[in-house]
């Protein structure tokens, strides 16, 4: 019974929906859509959903480097090192 | 509510049984998924509930009041910039998503028996408990800054009707008059809020009102963006007076009668009187064992569970969360994290080691914006700044500058409402 008791732990564990198991966020990606990816009209901010994550690991490197002038941005890109800006970008990038 | 919660967990129980004999997932066992309770439906709560019900699990959130009146922007109606109608958001889009929410106060948590109790009696069992209570304001704090003091003098830090009363005593003061803001000792909501909402008084009094003054009696020698503020005051505010601690500033007694803040240096009449109390976190934190003397709770800084109540998670302006402070970005960002770990730990799997960002933007004017921004890690048991990343808004930016600042702080305000509340 002991046995039994112990794999019905594992089915309730494993009951969570096959979706949610894939779509974990790379460390710090979920922070971005604070201020990005708004379905707002004529938002100042440019969204990064779906975005190529070439496209945005080049803008992290440039605003990292302080080759592109921003206002937020050089600051937080300087938090990120380039392996976790390609993961972020990649998470973004399919979402 | 009790009755269908106990019916429900019989119901689970026997079927567990029924699986354990039959050691395969019947119908009635695919509705067992794991139930996570999260208490208060602000930025942290409603984000944190929203990503847990994406990830599949059965989630109700407990909050009494029918809209939510948001604090960020709040400012701008306090100085008639803008209307508290803009602050306001339903939860249509919660329930939408299926989430349970239960309108009422949660009065107690069971910890041995994995239960909360609302305001009627009734009980929601939970696997993981979500606190996300905000603050509460301590009228204890500050002699003779009782709760009905508050409604001569307010406080203003919850918006709503405090919002309003403060706007409109703005509205009724001569010309001529003297406001004074009164800002705590940390740590509080909103680090940078007093100073942003000085600077929209003062920029409301500079354009209506231009012989009147605005004194900040502060518990502090220094505070959030404090050179960007000062340097700006400087040039816009003549009529802005701000008094540290080390000044005499630290207000140590309010007398309602009078309208006058009492320092040990002296006393200060106001026409009107913004007194900003110390604050805790949100009561049923407390009540949940999550808090420590402070009065903020301690927590993991990869999990987000309570240092002292493990299994009950604490996310948003009650939690210690280090470096991060307690802002509406921090909540929502601390809300995704906490909500994949939750999801690990319910799977029996190592949770991520997290990183996090704030960003926060203060008006000085309309077209004049200033921010803070920090990316932050666990390190030591908090979570600590990442170094050279962060910081605030250049010293010595063009005019231009600021204006696009200002611009992002709208667009934060929309993009984030949207997020948490759309």
């Amino acid at each position: 019974m002991r046995t039994h008791l112990a794999a019905i732990g594992c089915l309730l564990v494993l009951s969570l929906p096959a979706a949610a198991q894939t779509a974990m966020a790379p460390p710090g990606a979920s922070s971005c859509s604070g201020c990005h990816d708004a379905t707002i009209a004529n938002s100042a901010v440019p969204p990064l959903k779906g975005r190529p994550a070439a496209q945005i690991v080049d803008a992290m490197d440039a605003f990292r480097a302080g080759k592109r002038e921003a206002t937020v941005m050089t600051r937080i890109a300087k938090g990120f090192s380039e392996d976790e800006t390609r993961a972020i970008a990649a998470w973004l990038a399919k979402r | 509510m009790s009755k269908i919660s106990l019916d429900r967990r019989t119901l689970l129980k026997s079927a567990s049984v029924v699986g354990a004999a039959a050691l395969l997932p019947s119908p009635a066992f695919a509705q067992a998924l794991p139930k996570v309770v999260v208490i208060g439906a602000g930025f942290a709560g409603v984000t944190c509930a929203r990503e847990l019900k994406r990830a599949g699990l059965d989630v109700t959130l407990v909050e009494p009041n029918a809209t939510y009146t948001a604090c960020p922007f709040s400012n701008g109606v306090v100085a008639g910039l803008r209307e508290l109608t803009e602050q306001q958001f339903g939860y249509d889009a919660i329930r939408k998503d299926g989430i349970k929410l239960a309108q009422q106060n949660a009065t107690r948590v069971d910890v041995d028996k994995k239960e909360v109790t609302l305001g009627d009696g009734s009980t929601l069992a939970y696997d993981r408990l979500v606190l996300a209570p905000g603050i509460d304001l301590r009228f204890d704090a500050l002699s003779g800054y009782t709760e009905e003091a508050a409604k001569t003098m307010p406080h203003a830090w919850k918006a709503g009707e405090q919002t309003t009363l403060l706007r409109n005593q703005l509205q009724a003061m001569d010309d001529g008059g003297t406001v004074v803001i009164v800002a705590p000792a940390n740590p509080f909501r909103c680090p940078p809020g007093p100073y942003e909402r000085a600077s929209l008084i003062a920029y409301y009094l500079k354009t209506k009102k231009p012989r009147s003054k605005l004194i900040i009696l502060d518990a502090k020698d220094s505070f959030s963006k404090q050179k960007l503020f000062q340097d700006a005051w400087k040039q816009l505010y003549p009529n802005l007076e701000w008094i540290a601690l080390s000044a005499g500033g630290k207000v140590t007694e309010v007398d309602v009668k009078e309208k006058t803040l009492v320092t040990e240096f002296g006393r200060h009449k106001a026409d009107v009187a913004n007194v900003i109390p110390p604050q805790r976190a949100g009561l049923i934190a407390p009540l949940a064992g999550a808090a420590d003397r402070s009065g903020w709770c301690p927590i993991d800084p990869v999990t987000f569970e309570a240092r002292e109540r493990p299994g009950i998670h604490v996310i948003g302006d009650a939690c210690i969360a280090g470096g991060m402070p307690k802002s509406a970005f921090s909540a929502n960002a601390q809300a995704k994290v906490c909500a994949a770990a939750v999801v690990s730990l319910l799977r029996n799997e190592a949770p991520q080691q997290p990183k996090l960002i704030n960003t926060c933007y203060s008006l000085v004017a309309p077209d004049y914006g200033i921010s803070v921004a920090g990316v932050y890690r666990p390190a030591n048991g908090l979570l600590a700044d990442v170094e050279g990343a962060g910081g605030v808004s250049p010293a010595d930016a063009p005019a231009s500058f600021r204006a696009l600042e200002a611009t992002y702080a709208d667009n934060w305000f929309k993009t984030i409402t949207t997020e948490v509340f759309g």
